[in-house]
Order: C-alpha cells, then sequence, then structure tokens
C-alpha cells in the first residue's frame, strides 16, 4: 500500500516511517512542508494519506487545509490527519464531504503500534478512525441534541466505538457483547438516525457524521 | 443672564457657599460652548482648573485662581449687550417679513385700509416680505457664527488653561495605565506561577516515573521478560497521561486552534464543544494581534463556561465583528439572567483582562433574563495573512 506522510518533526516523521515500512507500507513521500504535501499528493496519487496538521512555512493548518484540497479533486482520497490536539470543528471539515476515508488521531494514538497501523488500513479502505478524545468533546456537547438523545446509553456507546472506526467484531470485543447483538444495535441506530440502506461503510460514515453534526 | 452676575458676585462674598454657587453658574457658559461647538464647529472644551482641596477656603482659592472664572464672568457680564447686536438684524427683518406676508390679508375696519401696504400696493407688501424671509435666512448662519465668535473670545480655555486640561487628561491616562499594568503583570506572575506548578506535578513528575519503570525494565529484561512487558506497557500509559497533561496546560497557554486558525474558528471550536446549543457570526476580514485575540478568545471562553453552568441558558448567540478600529464581541444568553459583573470573579477577570487593551465590557442581566456581555477592544485589523490555502467551510 502505498503512503504519502507529511509531519515536520524529523524524529516523528523518521519514526513512522520506519513502522509503517515495517507493517508492509511503502512510504513513497515523506513530506515536511505543505506544498510539498501538495505536490506528493498530485504527483505520488498514493492509497492513503498521513498528514500532520500543522506544518511549515506558517504552522498554522497547512496540512489540514492540503488534505481538504486534494479531497475536493480527487474525492474519497483516504486520509488520516494526525495532530497534537483535536477539535470537533476539524472532524466536521474533514467529514463534511461524506465519501469516507477519514482518520483524525491524537499523535498519541502512535504509541499503539497495532491500534495505529489498524486505524491507517481502516481510513485506506474507505473507513473512518476518529480519535475516542473527538468522541468524548462530541458527548458532552451534543448530549440532549435530538435525534440522538433517541439513542439508548447502549446504542451510544456503539455509536461512539463506531465513529472510532471499530469493526462489529472489535465493538463486540470491546463492550463483552455478542458480534450478533452488535449488527442488532447497528441496525436500530441506523433505523433511529433514519440512515436508509446502502453499503454498510457507507451508512457507518453517515451515523458518524450524525453524530457529529448533532 | 444679567441676574447672573450679582449671584456670581455674591457668591464670592458668600464664603462657604461662594465656590458650589460659582461652579453651579458655569452651566450657562457651558450650554453657549455646546452651542458654539454644534452651530459654529467652534472646539470650546471646557477650560476650568480641575478639582483641588477639600476644606471651603481651598475651593474658594481654586474657584478665585482660575481665570476662566473671571473670563466667564466678563463674558456674563458683556454676553447681554454684545451677544444680542448680531441678532438684531434678523429678530428686525422678521417682524417685517411677519408684517409683509400677514399684512395684506387684514383689513382694518377702522382705517378702512388693509393693513399690510407698501406704497400703496399689497403685492408690493408682500414681495418684500418674502424678500425679507429670504434675507433673514441668507443672514443668520453668518451672524450666528459671529455671535459664537465673540463668545468664544471668552469662553475659550486660555493657552495655559488648555495646558492644564492636557496635563489633567495625561495624568488620568496615567493613573489609568499604571493600574492595568499592576493588573497585568499580577495576572501574569499568576499564571507563570501556575504553569511552573502544573508542570512540576504533572508532566515532570510523570516524566520522572516515567525514567523510573524504564530502569526497572531493563533490569528486569533478561529474568523476567513477562513482568517487564508489563512495565512497558505502564511507561507507556504514564507517556500518555504526561501528553495529555501538557495537551491541557497548552490549551490554557496559548490554544493551539487559535494559533492555526485564528478568532473567529477558535471561537467556533470552543461553540462546537459547549453544551449549549451555540451559534456564532463572525465577521473579521484580516488578523488581529495575537495578544488581542488570546485576551478575547479567553473571555469569550469564560462567558460561555459561565452560561452553561449558572444561567440555565439552552441558546447562545456570538457576534464578531471589526468596527470603527475596535473589535466588538457580543454575548448573548436566553438565560435567567441576574448576573452581577461587582459580585461575578469570572466577569471581574475579563474586565481586568481586557482593560490591559483599554477594553471594555458591558453587561445587560436583568433578572429573569437575557444576559448580553458586550465587549469592545480597541485594535487594528491587518490584512488577512497570506496563505497557499483558502479557508473552507
Amino acid at each position: 500500500m502505498r503512503v504519502v506522510l507529511a509531519e515536520d518533526l524529523y524524529l516523528l516523521r523518521d519514526g513512522l516511517t520506519h513502522l509503517l515500512s515495517a507493517h508492509g507500507f511503502e512510504v513513497v513521500a515523506a513530506v515536511e512542508s505543505g506544498p510539498a504535501l501538495e505536490q506528493a499528493l498530485i504527483e505520488e496519487k498514493p492509497d492513503v494519506a498521513i498528514v500532520d496538521v500543522r506544518l511549515p512555512p506558517t504552522f498554522t493548518d497547512e496540512g489540514l487545509q492540503a488534505a481538504l484540497h486534494a479531497r475536493q479533486r480527487e474525492p474519497g482520497l483516504p486520509v488520516l490527519v494526525l495532530s497534537q490536539h483535536v477539535e470537533q470543528l476539524y472532524a466536521r471539515e474533514l467529514l463534511a464531504d461524506g465519501t469516507g476515508g477519514i482518520g483524525y488521531l491524537l499523535k498519541d494514538r502512535v504509541f499503539n503500534a497495532e491500534q495505529f497501523i489498524d486505524a491507517v488500513r481502516r481510513v485506506a479502505g474507505g473507513g473512518t478512525a476518529m480519535d475516542p478524545e473527538v468522541i468524548a468533546k462530541l458527548l458532552v456537547s451534543n448530549a440532549r441534541d435530538e435525534p440522538l438523545a433517541a439513542l439508548s446509553p447502549r446504542e451510544r456507546d456503539v455509536l461512539s466505538l463506531m465513529a472510532e472506526g471499530c469493526s462489529n467484531a472489535a465493538i463486540a470485543a470491546r463492550l463483552f457483547i455478542s458480534e450478533g447483538s452488535v449488527g442488532k444495535h447497528t441496525a436500530s441506530i441506523f433505523g433511529k438516525l433514519g440512515i436508509g440502506p446502502s453499503d454498510d461503510t457507507n451508512r457507518r460514515v453517515l451515523a458518524v457524521l450524525a453524530y457529529l453534526n448533532g | 443672564m444679567i441676574p447672573l452676575v450679582p449671584v456670581y458676585l455674591l457668591a464670592l462674598l458668600l464664603g462657604p457657599l461662594g465656590a458650589p454657587v460659582v461652579v453651579w453658574s458655569r452651566w450657562l457658559p457651558n450650554l453657549f460652548r455646546m452651542y458654539g461647538r454644534r452651530w459654529s464647529e467652534l472646539d470650546l472644551p471646557r477650560p476650568y482648573l480641575p478639582v483641588s482641596g477639600s476644606s471651603w477656603m481651598d475651593r474658594e482659592r481654586w474657584v478665585l485662581r482660575d481665570p476662566a472664572t473671571w473670563r466667564d464672568l466678563g463674558w456674563l457680564i458683556f454676553q447681554p449687550v454684545i451677544g444680542i447686536v448680531p441678532m438684531l438684524l434678523p429678530m428686525t427683518a422678521f417682524c417685517y417679513a411677519m408684517g409683509g406676508l400677514i399684512g395684506p390679508g387684514l383689513f382694518d375696519p377702522n382705517g378702512s385700509q388693509w393693513v399690510g401696504q407698501l406704497y400703496g400696493s399689497r403685492w408690493l407688501a408682500l414681495v418684500g416680505g418674502v424678500l425679507l424671509v429670504v434675507a433673514m435666512l441668507a443672514l443668520s448662519p453668518p451672524l450666528v457664527r459671529a455671535h459664537s465668535l465673540w463668545s468664544s473670545l471668552l469662553l475659550r480655555p486660555t493657552a495655559k488653561a488648555m495646558m492644564l486640561v492636557e496635563r489633567e487628561e495625561l495624568t488620568a491616562r496615567v493613573e489609568q495605565l499604571t493600574e492595568t499594568r499592576t493588573a497585568a503583570t499580577d495576572t501574569q506572575a499568576a499564571e507563570v506561577r501556575r504553569i511552573e506548578r502544573d508542570l512540576h506535578d504533572g508532566a515532570q513528575a510523570r516524566l520522572v516515573a516515567m525514567g523510573m519503570t524504564l530502569g526497572a525494565i531493563e533490569a528486569l529484561i533478561d529474568q523476567d521478560p513477562a513482568a517487564a512487558k508489563a512495565l512497558v506497557s505502564k511507561a507507556r500509559d504514564s507517556s500518555a497521561s504526561a501528553l495529555a497533561e501538557l495537551r491541557t496546560l497548552v490549551r490554557g497557554i496559548h490554544p493551539p486552534i487559535l494559533a492555526e486558525r485564528g478568532l473567529a474558528d477558535a471561537i467556533r471550536a470552543i461553540a462546537l464543544d459547549s453544551p449549549l446549543d451555540v451559534q456564532v457570526k463572525a465577521a473579521l476580514d484580516g488578523q488581529l494581534a495575537a495578544p488581542v485575540e488570546s485576551a478575547a478568545y479567553f473571555a469569550v471562553a469564560e462567558l460561555l463556561t459561565n452560561a452553561a453552568r449558572h444561567s440555565g441558558a439552552e441558546r447562545v448567540w456570538i457576534d464578531l465583528r471589526h468596527l470603527d478600529s475596535a473589535l466588538r464581541i457580543s454575548v448573548l444568553d436566553d438565560g435567567t439572567g441576574g448576573a452581577d459583573p461587582s459580585r461575578g470573579s469570572g466577569l471581574r477577570g475579563i474586565e481586568r483582562r481586557l482593560g490591559t487593551f483599554d477594553g471594555r465590557v458591558t453587561v445587560s442581566s436583568p433578572s429573569g433574563g437575557p444576559t448580553m456581555v458586550t465587549m469592545e477592544l480597541p485594535c487594528a485589523l491587518s490584512s488577512p495573512k497570506t496563505s497557499t490555502f483558502s479557508a473552507t467551510d
């Protein structure tokens, strides 16, 4: 799988390159600035881009903007955004086009190599990987909003794990319930949020979007 | 007007009442200073010396020593005589104009003739009246100006008084600056102390623990790999907690989103994180100075926290705009009101924080709601930063 990596800190860029190579990814470009990232995304056409929000030269949100631009040119281009902090605002901007293939994680998550690699694979496969901290913020701010208020506490748990990007099997393992009952919960969630039948990945993205937009 | 003059003279002999009476009598000159400004665009600031002394003797001396007292007196004496001269012409013209306009319509039965006639013609009288009205209207503005000019001779401050007025303003400004600077340095020192404590008890302590765990791992790794592995995951948890603490700390110092996106988006971000339904309307087409942005951000964050905690509000509207070289932010909630800036330490804190920038905070919070807090921060708006990307919404 071909990866474009944008990260301005040398140590982290190098570490990520090693980590990804060790897990069978091919890092086709590891860049350190916004313009270089834009160029790499156009030239390399990667299977997934791993992008730091803040990049030179302005050290604002160049990485995020480059990712959003690339997805405008090429809808659904899988992008995993890394940051020292997570904001619901950025999560919404990333998910707004509703095409999936979006990850948004704290840099800390790199510590757990297995989970991180898993997240990269999910994003590359068109799924989502939202940081648990984004989900936690959502729970605080959207607790009272319709239609999420209609969800049962269990369904909420399932939805937040779904937003993190977990598969039904992973959700079942995390909540200590059977995969079958996870399936029932997800069906009920799709029903309550008014998401019609389509392929499962897309429905999951829509559910997460509904979640984000409260 | 004339009666004021003996009152004035008497007042100087009145002893304890003298100063208050003179000060009271200043309303009339002040009124004409205002007219001068309004009608003739003459800038006539109040020329009086700043109040000094507290005993009546001191006050009396203060009033007598002030050249403006004597210039006012001169004006009070001459104004009724001289001030009326420029007015005579339009007044006379007005009387004759009335005669010319109304007279031709009045028939005098005793004299068996029309009241208004000029050279025996009512029409000529009417024409004369109209001409007089035109003349009166044309003459009035320059005459009013002449009148104001005469008044300004005595009512404007002398060069010395101007200097004193300026000095008074400067003194007040220096006092205010000293006050806000003290508040700012105090707040900053407290902030730095808090950061130091947080680092010391938080991230630093965790790094020490991590170092120790790593030491233990080193010792264990050969004999007891299983135990070493458990410790590794503990060390990783420690580093994650240290990072989480540092993140919280950084948010408190300078929120990253403020650095990345500027004020409007940073406020949108806290609006999203708030449990309330917050709507943000921002009209800022440029960038603010970093300290102003930061102060405004923390003020809004504080207000949102207040609204969520105390007001019982469900919805909040935030409006940001840059108008007349000031940043204006209003935060309105539909809560129960009753916020009192003199009691709430949060609002006081905001006032202090914004005071450093000559910012003003006004709070309207009748009991029963709604609460509206308006903040105004004088500042320039620089042109938007040059970015290769345009903001997407």
